[in-house]
């Protein structure tokens, strides 16, 4: 009979039951560019298809970049579509927004095979760098798609109530370990019959201490919670410096 | 035992599929194929992957081999550019090289990678550095040259599952049946690669101008799945 080890696996473990879970490690990729200074901070966002993805990444770009140097990698599925979405809305200037082709497999490129994603982050801190932020989005996918160690420090996941309010149950990788799981479009909750205290206790029962946010980007500065969250990040990434 | 040691089992995690140096991005031109219903089916995906890998595959191969066997990287990076057409390719090349560069240099730190990387900071031709990178994990230019002869055929057969919902077993029975192919390529390969330390021009030049045009057209593509 096969017996796990008895210490708890030391990097962020999918499909431990949440009292096992515990505070993010950090990312395995170095923390430094070529020069020695500290890198940006690079955040993956991940989620089904129309969560709201690029619609938070975009808010958080009109939020910040005043007093942050930011960046943006997509990686849409089959098409420049989120990239452009991004670039029609102006939300940064066209050369801080970088597009990488998936192959059909979008969760590849944010976990398996990190090669394409990792360039296009260092081209644009070569490019348009020094940068304080990147936000790393990844193409819509399942619920089992979460980004590498090596390629960001810290993750949002991004659901919907319109997706259904079993999601925070049905768990997996992304519900139960994300560094934020944020539920949007709180404004359609009763329109879909969607239970926001059921989404609430089935996330907290998936993820223990994680944080969880619910937001309505339709509604005036909706998406605050969530820049608090990155200015968290932001804070401690520099302090760690 | 050192890398330089040479192993049989590094031959199978350098041409493993899952390595991650990012082609599982890439069709090898059969996105563009399947979309000019040219492969449809098993027996036009096996002879698409036949005619790939007699022209772009036997030029991989003998650039891989002769990059593994000690030809000067910096002129094979030279040859590679022309005997690639297709500006569409060459920059599919050095990209694809530029992250078969960082998987290898993690898998196997070697100076002559750090020289080439340092040279082609936006990449080399892959199967040069791939040539490298088999040299680093101890391996010779024969096993160098099966992996970017298998690499030719394996991108485009994974992409028609994909792209066409092909049985995933027909598709690696296509493999399968060109396995004497594939060997006897890359012998053809490390034969060329053997003459070509002394004149580069040896090395195959073989080309399929219809995946060069093809190449070029689908890069121009608003909507596609695969880079290449």
């Amino acid at each position: 009979m096969h017996l796990d080890h008895p210490e708890t696996y030391p990097q962020r473990y999918a499909a431990a039951p949440s009292r096992q879970r515990r505070a993010p490690t950090p990312s395995s990729a170095p923390t430094t560019r070529p020069d020695g200074t500290r890198r940006a901070l690079r955040i993956g966002l991940g989620g089904p298809v129309g969560s709201g993805k690029t619609a938070t990444v975009a808010a958080i770009c009109r939020q910040l970049r005043e007093e942050l140097s930011i960046a943006v990698v997509t990686n849409d599925i089959y098409t420049r579509e989120d990239a452009e979405f991004l670039l029609r809305n102006a939300v940064l200037p066209a050369e801080r927004i970088s597009a990488v082709e998936t192959g059909a497999c979008p969760h590849t490129a944010i976990r398996d095979d990190i090669s394409a994603n990792l360039e296009a982050v260092e081209d644009l801190e070569e490019s348009v760098g020094p940068l304080d932020l990147v936000l790393v989005e990844s193409g819509g996918d399942n619920l089992t798609a979460t980004f590498s160690k090596g390629l960001v420090d810290a993750q949002i996941f991004v659901i919907d109530v319109a997706g259904g309010d079993k999601i925070p149950r049905k768990g997996g990788p992304g519900v139960s370990t994300a560094d934020l799981l944020v539920v949007n479009k709180t404004d359609l909750a009763p329109l879909v019959g969607a239970d926001l205290e059921v989404m609430a206790r089935d996330a907290r029962a998936q993820r223990g201490e994680l944080p969880v946010t619910f937001t309505a980007l339709t509604e005036p500065d909706g998406i605050a919670p969530v820049v608090a969250w990155v200015r968290e990040r932001l804070a401690c990434w520099t302090a760690a410096a | 035992m050192t890398t330089t040691t040479a192993t049989r089992a590094a031959l199978l995690v350098l041409a493993d599929g899952r390595f991650p140096a990012g082609g599982h991005a890439h069709s090898g031109g059969a996105e563009a194929a399947i979309a000019a219903g040219r492969v449809s089916d098993p027996a036009s995906l096996e002879a698409f992957c036949r005619g790939r890998l007699g022209t772009a595959g036997l030029v991989a191969a003998a650039l891989a081999a002769a990059a593994a066997a000690g030809a000067n990287p910096l002129l094979l990076d030279e040859a590679a550019d022309a005997r690639t057409p297709s500006p569409a390719l060459r920059m599919t090349a050095r990209k694809l090289g530029r992250q078969m560069m960082r998987a290898a240099r993690a898998c196997w730190p070697s100076p002559a990678l750090d020289a080439l990387a340092a040279a082609r900071p936006r990449g080399a031709h892959q199967p040069v550095v791939l040539g490298l990178a088999a040299a680093a994990a101890g391996l010779g230019p024969l096993d160098a040259a099966h992996a970017a002869a298998y690499e030719a055929v394996s991108g485009p057969a994974t992409a028609a599952v994909r792209l066409l919902s092909l049985d995933p077993f027909d598709a690696t029975a296509v493999l399968a049946r060109l396995a004497p192919e594939l060997d006897r390529v890359a012998e053809l390969a490390v034969a060329a690669a053997e003459s070509a330390l002394d004149d580069l021009d040896a090395l195959p030049a073989a080309s399929a101008p219809l995946l060069e045009i093809a190449a070029e057209a689908h890069a121009a593509w608003p909507v596609r799945l695969f880079a290449s």
